[in-house]
């Protein structure tokens, strides 16, 4: 704690402002300001009742109105702080709003019924977070199914990825024979072909598969990526000959270099691409749109989707699990962040 | 435990010829050293036996069956790099499992294997370590620990001892040589350093620019090379190496001059272009006759001194005397060539022999 203290309160010269602390801090808060602030407001947002949301002027808390059971009715009542005709303010709950009137009542003493004119009253608000918009769709709307999806589809698809890249980046790395460059040419090339030009094709191969629906339709093709292939084989290149060769003469085979040698010590760059894989595969959006129709094989992405109608967009439930999305790819950063700053200066990938 | 036999053996990267042709049998338990300049091709013939780059032509056999297309790890050898090549990621005994587990041995043949090399190479409480916490010293025994272990046909050091410092150098040399003597395999060790190759080999192979210039003993090659580029290879310092021409039978005429000397000519005629070849250790000072020198520069050592001298028409010469030389530059002093210890070679730089 201390040593957050002592950073939070660094200077130039201790004790001393100088003009170019002023300017550090004042650019660092808006960096803060500018990247922590969407999340902020999302975070908090996301506990909001779509009421809650809609408000106008925003809050930044999640506040919603305060309601009460009165004997005699059975839904809660909103609760309103009410001016009376006489000046004294009473702490009233609606019953019905007609027109410009409402229709209230003492909780205390539920039989009168008091009418006010509705510029009269003010809600009576407190913090509370709407858990529901987590629980709901959760419950509902098999967003534990699609949760499930989602780390089924990262985790499986990650795996295959290390696996297959690094099988390639080990053969063009390792190996020599005609055609290496040839061949990495291509590789490398087919950074430059976008997804949406082979979608169409890469569907037809799918639905030939019998693929589609399947969260394989989304696993398999994407497995193989060019830049995986290039950062691991660049990686590769930088790791001594000598050691291969010793493989050799200890009579290992190339399989055993490649799982016990050579695996292990591209550790560092197989680790960003582990963590670029993850992100990549988690965020991807168009590609299960296309291949995921029916619920049950939606991921996260595509739920996310669905609360995005065309006449009325959930709010309150998409900002919830936009929340539940971005948690797993921040923790991913959390505990990881260390290979990824150390892996990236590594590898020299940006 | 194995004999090896090279027959032609060529290599080729590309357009550029490496090795061209080499002939060599070493025979089962036999320590050779292949020495050379740097670029000779040395570290590519010991490649080539290895199995780690295949030939251009020729043919490589051992124990009498040939192996040419055998890839490295079906030939039986051990190899320890020059840059010791450990697995980083592997603890010490790790390392030297690792060749024993491919090989399929049991868990405990293993242990048994490893413990008895490391208690060999004094590696015993390095076991559990990583490379990265060893000492240079303790990196190369562990490379040859992970050659010792396998119990090879064959050893190759590919310049064991040139990543050490002088003293720990001389340490390992002598280590080596007991490791020979202990384990009794057929080693062959490539370096650039003499000295090495003087110390530990049964028989030197000296290589330039990819052919071989002369097999032979130790002293062999110290006291008949074969040619120039031996005598002036082996040896330290090297080979004074004196321009001349042959006067008459058994006459050799040395600079401006035209100072004779007494050697074996052979065939020669007169006037043939010779170099004559005399170590620093067999010159002799005289009081009155024989070749001046005018001393340039007087290195003593304690035990030795090397007097540094010129003489008209002829390139520096190095002259060795024991004890505390008390010359001084600008000296002028006077060398006696004794006959039995010349070298001469003709204009081709052959040595030229009775």
């Amino acid at each position: 704690m201390s040593l957050v203290t002592k950073l939070a309160t660094a200077r130039r010269t201790p004790g001393r402002w100088h003009w170019t602390d002023i300017a550090a801090y004042a650019y660092l808060a808006l960096g803060v300001v500018l990247m922590f602030g969407p999340v902020l407001w999302l975070a908090m947002s996301s506990f909001k009742t779509q009421a809650g949301l809609l408000e106008f002027p925003p809050s930044l808390l999640p506040m919603s109105q305060k309601e009460v059971v009165v004997t005699g009715h059975p839904q809660p009542l909103p609760l309103f702080t009410v001016t009376m005709p006489d000046g004294s303010t009473r702490v009233l709950a609606q019953v019905r709003r007609i027109g410009i009137q409402a229709q209230m009542v003492d909780p205390a003493n539920p039989a009168e019924t008091i009418r006010v004119a509705i510029d009269k009253r003010v809600p009576v608000r407190e913090f509370k977070l709407a858990t529901e918009n987590y629980t709901e769709p959760l419950e509902r709307f098999a967003f534990t199914r699609f949760l499930w999806n989602s780390v089924f589809v990262t985790v499986v698809a990650t795996i295959i990825t290390l696996i297959i890249n690094s099988m390639a980046a080990y053969a063009l790395s390792i190996y020599e024979f005609r055609g290496k460059n040839t061949v990495m040419l291509m590789v490398i090339g087919t950074l430059m072909i976008p997804i949406t030009i082979i979608l169409v094709p890469v569907y037809l191969v799918v639905t030939e598969l019998g693929l589609v629906n399947s969260l394989w339709a989304v696993i398999l093709p994407g497995a193989a990526t060019p830049t995986g292939v290039f950062l691991l084989r660049q990686y590769m290149l930088t790791l001594p000959r000598d050691l291969i060769e010793a493989a050799r003469m200890d009579k290992a085979s190339e399989w055993q270099i490649y799982w016990r040698i050579v695996m292990p010590l591209a550790m560092p760059a197989l680790a960003v691409l582990a963590i670029f894989s993850v992100m990549w595969r988690w965020n991807e959006f168009l590609w299960p749109l296309a291949v995921l129709t029916k619920t049950e094989s939606y991921t996260l992405q595509i739920g996310l989707n669905a609360f995005q109608g065309e006449l009325q967009t959930q709010w309150h439930y998409l900002l919830a699990m936009t929340v539940v999305t971005l948690l797993p790819v921040a923790l991913v950063f959390v505990f990881l962040q260390r290979f990824i700053t150390t892996g990236i200066a590594n590898t020299g990938m940006k | 435990m194995a004999q090896l036999e090279l027959s032609g053996v060529r290599k080729s990267f590309g357009a550029t010829h490496v090795l061209h042709g080499i002939d060599l049998a070493v025979a089962d338990g036999e320590f050779v050293v292949f020495v050379g300049p740097s670029g000779c091709g040395k570290s590519t013939l010991l490649r080539v036996i290895a199995g780690l780059e295949g030939v251009t032509g020729g043919s490589i056999a051992i124990d009498g069956s040939d192996v040419t297309g055998l890839p490295a790890s079906e030939r039986g050898l051990a190899m320890v790099f020059q840059s010791y090549a450990l697995y980083p990621h592997m603890s010490v005994y790790k390392n030297m499992a690792f060749a024993l587990e491919n090989m399929g041995f049991k868990r405990d043949e293993i242990d048994q294997r490893v413990r008895r090399a490391a208690g060999m190479l004094r590696l015993t409480d390095y076991l559990e370590r990583k490379p990265k916490a060893l000492s240079g010293g303790q990196r190369q025994r562990v490379a040859i620990g992970r050659a010792i272990v396998r119990d090879p046909k064959i050893f190759l050091f590919d310049e064991p001892l040139s990543n050490l410092d002088a003293e720990l150098r001389v340490a390992t040399r002598k280590e080596l040589a007991g490791l020979h003597a202990e384990l009794g395999g057929t080693m062959i060790y490539v370096t650039h350093d003499q000295v090495e190759a003087m110390t530990l080999a049964d028989r030197i192979v000296v290589l330039q620019a990819g052919r071989i210039e002369q097999i032979g003993t130790p002293l062999d090659l110290y006291n008949r090379p074969d040619n120039l580029f031996v005598a002036g290879f082996i040896g330290s310092p090297r080979m004074n190496l004196l321009p001349g021409t042959v006067a008459r039978q058994g006459i050799v005429r040395l600079g401006e001059g035209g100072h004779e000397i007494a050697c074996e000519t052979g065939a020669l005629t007169a006037g043939a272009t010779v170099t004559l070849g005399v170590r620093p250790e067999h010159l002799a000072l005289s009081e009155t006759t024989g070749l001046p020198l005018a001393v340039e520069l007087v290195e003593r050592l304690g035990g030795e001194s090397y007097l540094y001298g010129s003489s008209p028409g002829l390139p520096q010469i190095t002259l060795k005397l024991d004890g505390q030389s008390g010359h001084q530059r600008g000296d002028t002093v006077f060398l006696a060539l004794p006959s039995a210890q010349l070298h001469l070679f003709d204009e081709t730089g052959r040595a030229i022999r009775s």
